[in-house]
């Protein structure tokens, strides 16, 4: 199965600092495969300081690997000519996290959706813009009428997100990088943006990336998960699996973590499996051994590679040495793995 | 309609504003339907008796070389405002330029750029003016070539504040939004980052005209500005050649001092006014 | 609200007075904390939670203005008292760990003057070594080596800085501390981990605490009673097993709804509709645009709180007689 996307061998640092220079290895030889014959929703979750966002930047060709490629359709991003990267502009779009930075104050909220209409030359007529705009509002639940017109310091944050999917979905692009897309909307309007995102994928075969650090709404949304940590990825597969049973000791800190909106399951009360934060340290080896319980001798020789722990499950974890190596774009393998049948409303999921 | 109204109702609160708009208007007026009433080549030399106080035939009196001060005021205003405006619209427009060129490409433009702006700029711009002035020699010097000079200085301060403008800008998320839309970097630059540093630009051109009035007053009284011109810069010069202090011509001294003194509280004003339309937190609480 | 409360808000009203009118942010705000409890308050964005810790602090600057009520902390009005005596009642009975305290350290004071500075300015009597010892007490309380106390708070990671904010709050043992989304900019598990000291503390040192918010996951980890806030009002309060488990009002019935679990995978419902402007708000119940189960008289009166059941009161028609 071709990729539509794919990430090979990345690795991406910044450097800084005027007299010692520091390097910040924001992303560590990557590979990814992302989207192909069968588009589905993969949720690249870590915290601050995992690379997510990064790996969002690197993806939508607003940043240049350190090292390594990234294709589209088998061709490497930087290497593309002029004609090709424009068809990759459009078939590659993106939600950003913050409803409000994403237009500009001087426009009208039309502009953004205006615009990529002219450039990717969508429709001949001002008549057939409008029929456009307005199909993919209505699309999105928001009134044309109620929506258009109006400068993006009038609409809530609400909306204002709303207005981004809606423009997602006129152009009808292959892949939508979705960086955070809900964090900053109210948890009641969340719902509504997630299930068109879903609509999205369902309906119009797009492939999404949601990109977030929050475990609850990538549950429920996505079909696969991989998990960075540092740069790394520690653990990648079937997404109820690994928020059920995670294995990774770092994806088993951050599920247990989670606030659970249920005042019965509160946090464990004992004491948390990890040590603090650590400040700035430096290992060959595991990044998280710092803060591992599990640690080993091992873990600080050398970094661990994704062991394949099941048909659709992966750790990068020295407890699992015994289980086969993989190298490379394997991962697709457990990635790619899964039917998902919808369930219906009040099902509870087969084990 | 209701624009204009509008305006008058902000004004009326941004009180700064006002008065310095009203003074610049003043000037203007004056600069300009003051020709109605003066004749301008009585602002050249040998066309009064010399050294005259204000009269009823010469409000304001007259000068060593036989000018009439009140025309001299009318046509100095003008063309010391003329100069600034030149001068000034050149510099902050250079300096846009190569402000917005070296925030949004970066690497080694801006890094050029960046480089010979901080050298220049340590550079006491009144030495260079005056070794450039000089060298243009007296003859050579109009009021255009004057403006010419005084530009010559005043795009390096546009264009780093336009720079960090710029940089701002562009790391924002609709920039980027920008660029998946497919707009092309030129684009981007004048539909996208322009349009939102319209304020900034106003406020900076301001600062710039004020900025070249200054070098240019500060040059013609050197005697460096174009000898044959009745601008403000030479009305002073000429005071300080005949010792007017000394000869106790008081008419002469103030005329020019005190269109300078309107004319620089005016373009202060204007400023802080538009800072604060551009700076929305600086705007008077209700 | 009984004789054991600490703080007792009594309809409490604070407007914005804008150009184009006033805007209701805290409209009648009537509640009592417990000694000892821990309150979480939620609502959505704008709906006037950090409008309501600032003025329990008198911190409410022009054009806000608080119009009327009592906010009676022990017994003592705050809203009367005079801005010297508020002053004085400041860090020393109630501290607010205000939104992105984090990001509002001195950035150029070390931790310890930034804690010292607090303490110096209430109590006079403290000499300086006095004074040091109590910022070693209190990082310690937080659980930071003392180390920090040297640190600028740029040598600081997110989680530490907010540690340093709580440290700075409870520095004088006020009786009330208001904690406004004191991790909302933290990683998850991080948050556990500060959520958890912030618990801890406030068991040993006895402080009654409100949690204000919007993540109701972190109310259900963290709070003992919960107090809906919609649109400037309270919606409900009541135990926070009760509110999740049964919502009484619609508000917040459609609010559980939407939250994700790990039960059911996949269903998602939101809340129809826009959030009411508080500039021109819709007569009667404010909810009443949105509520699936409005009635007529829904838009003409508003609903008043009342006690439903015991230690449960809904401000809704439906449960009025």
């Amino acid at each position: 199965m071709t990729a539509l996307m794919e990430l090979r061998n990345v690795t991406k640092v910044y450097s800084g600092g005027l007299f010692r220079k520091r390097y910040t290895v924001a992303l560590e030889d990557i590979f990814l495969p992302i989207g192909g014959e069968r588009p589905g929703i993969l949720t690249i979750a870590g915290e601050s300081g995992s690379g997510k966002t990064t790996m969002g930047m690197l993806l939508l060709g607003f940043l240049a690997p350190t090292r390594g490629q990234i294709l589209y359709q088998g061709k490497d991003l930087w290497q593309m000519p002029k004609t090709e990267w424009m068809t990759f502009r459009r078939e590659v779009q993106a939600i950003f996290q913050d409803p409000f930075e994403v237009y500009n104050p001087f426009y009208k909220v039309d502009h953004v959706l205006t615009v990529p209409i002219a450039k990717f030359r969508l429709a001949r007529s001002k008549e057939e813009t409008r029929a456009l705009v307005e199909e993919a509002l209505l699309g999105v639940g928001l009134r044309p009428d109620e929506t258009l017109g109006r400068y993006p310091h009038q609409l809530s944050g609400g909306q204002r997100q709303r207005i981004t999917v809606a423009r997602a979905l006129l152009l009808k692009p292959r892949l939508i990088i979705a960086d955070e897309p809900v964090s900053m909307v109210d948890a009641s309007l969340r719902a509504t943006i997630l299930e068109s995102l879903r609509k999205l994928n369902r309906e119009m075969g797009i492939s999404i990336l949601y990109i977030t650090h929050d475990l609850a709404t990538a549950y429920h949304i996505s079909e696969n998960i991989v998990v960075l940590y540092q740069g790394s990825v520690t653990e990648a597969g079937d997404v109820d699996s690994v928020i059920k049973e995670p294995q990774h000791p770092y994806t088993q800190l951050l599920v247990s973590s989670i606030p659970w909106p249920d005042p019965d399951r509160r946090w464990e009360r004992e004491e948390l499996v990890a040590r603090g934060e650590t400040l700035e340290e430096e290992t060959r080896g595991c990044k998280f051994a710092p803060r591992c319980p599990f640690v080993m001798s091992i873990c600080h020789e050398s970094h661990p590679p994704l062991f394949r722990t099941d048909s659709s499950r992966a750790a990068a974890c020295y407890l699992y040495k015994d289980a086969p190596v993989i190298e490379g774009s394997d991962i697709g393998g457990v990635l790619g793995r899964g039917e998902r049948v919808p369930l219906e409303e009040g099902q509870a999921p087969a084990t | 309609m209701a624009r204009v109204a509008g305006f008058l109702g902000y004004v009326r609160r941004n009180k700064g504003l006002g008065v310095g708009l009203a003074l610049l208007l003043f000037l203007l007026l004056f600069a300009t339907a003051g020709r109605l009433f003066v004749d301008t080549d009585d602002a050249y030399p040998l066309s009064a008796p010399t050294n005259q106080p204000p009269s009823r035939e010469y409000p304001f009196g007259t000068d060593s070389q036989g000018r009439d001060l009140l025309a001299t005021a009318v046509m100095g205003t003008g063309l010391t405002v003329r100069i600034g405006v030149i001068a000034g619209s050149l510099g902050l427009g250079l300096g846009t330029l190569l402000g917005f060129v070296a925030a949004y490409y970066g690497g080694v433009l801006d890094t050029i750029i960046r480089w010979v702006v901080d050298v220049l700029l340590t550079i006491p711009s009144l030495l260079v003016l005056v070794v450039i002035a000089s060298t243009m020699g007296r003859k050579g010097m109009n009021v255009n070539g004057m403006a010419l000079v005084v530009s010559i200085l005043a795009w390096m301060w546009p264009t780093r504040t336009i720079r960090a403008q710029v940089l701002t800008l562009r790391e924002r998320a609709f920039v980027r939004v920008a660029q998946l839309s497919g707009e092309s970097d030129l684009e981007i630059i004048f539909k996208e980052l322009m349009p939102n540093l319209l304020p900034f630009l106003g406020a900076s051109l301001v600062g710039s005209v004020t900025g070249a009035v200054f070098a240019s007053l500060g040059l013609q009284a050197l005697g460096l500005g174009p000898m044959r011109e009745p601008t403000l810069g030479m009305t002073i010069y000429w005071v300080m050649y005949y010792g007017a202090f000394v000869r106790g011509m008081w008419w002469w001294i103030i005329t020019p001092i005190a269109i300078i003194v309107i004319l620089f509280v005016g373009l202060f004003l204007l400023s802080a006014g538009l800072d604060e339309i551009a700076n929305p937190r600086l705007r008077r609480k209700v | 609200m009984s004789n054991n409360d600490i703080l007792q808000v009594k309809d409490l009203r604070t407007y914005y007075h804008t150009e184009a009118g006033a805007v209701k942010a805290v409209d009648g705000l009537t509640f009592g904390l417990s000694r000892g409890l821990k309150l979480g308050l939620v609502g959505e964005s704008g709906c006037g939670k950090s409008t309501m810790a600032l003025s329990f602090m008198r911190l409410i600057k022009p054009p806000g203005r608080i119009e009327a009520g009592q906010v009676l902390l022990d017994g003592v009005d705050l809203i009367r008292l005079s801005e010297e005596e508020m002053r004085k009642v400041r860090l020393n009975e109630i501290s607010l760990i205000p939104q992105g305290a984090m990001n509002s350290l001195n950035p150029v004071m070390r931790v310890r003057n930034q804690i010292m500075d607090g303490i110096k300015d209430h109590d006079s009597g403290m000499t300086k070594e006095e004074m040091r010892a109590r910022v070693r007490q209190v990082l310690e309380s937080v659980e930071l080596e003392p180390e920090v106390a040297n640190m600028y708070p740029h040598e600081l990671s997110g989680g530490m800085k907010q540690r340093v904010c709580v440290a700075i709050a409870i520095s004088l043992r006020p009786k009330v501390v208001i904690a406004d989304e004191p991790t909302s900019a933290l990683d998850v598990v991080i948050q556990r981990q500060v959520m958890e000291t912030i618990g801890r503390l406030q068991e040993q040192l006895g402080i009654s605490m409100i949690l204000i918010g919007h993540d109701m996951g972190l109310m259900a980890q963290f709070v003992e009673r919960l107090a809906v806030m919609y649109a400037g009002k309270l919606a409900e309060i009541a135990s926070v097993g009760d509110i999740f488990r049964e919502p009484l009002h619609p508000y917040t019935q459609l609010l559980i709804s939407s939250l994700p679990t790990l039960s059911v995978k996949g269903v998602f419902r939101s809340i129809p509709g826009i959030t009411p402007s508080l500039l021109n708000p819709p007569s009667g119940c404010l909810f009443h645009p949105r509520c699936p189960k409005a009635m007529d008289m829904c838009s003409q009166q508003v609903p008043v709180l009342k006690e439903a059941s015991p230690g449960r009161w809904v401000a809704c028609h439906l449960y009025e007689g």
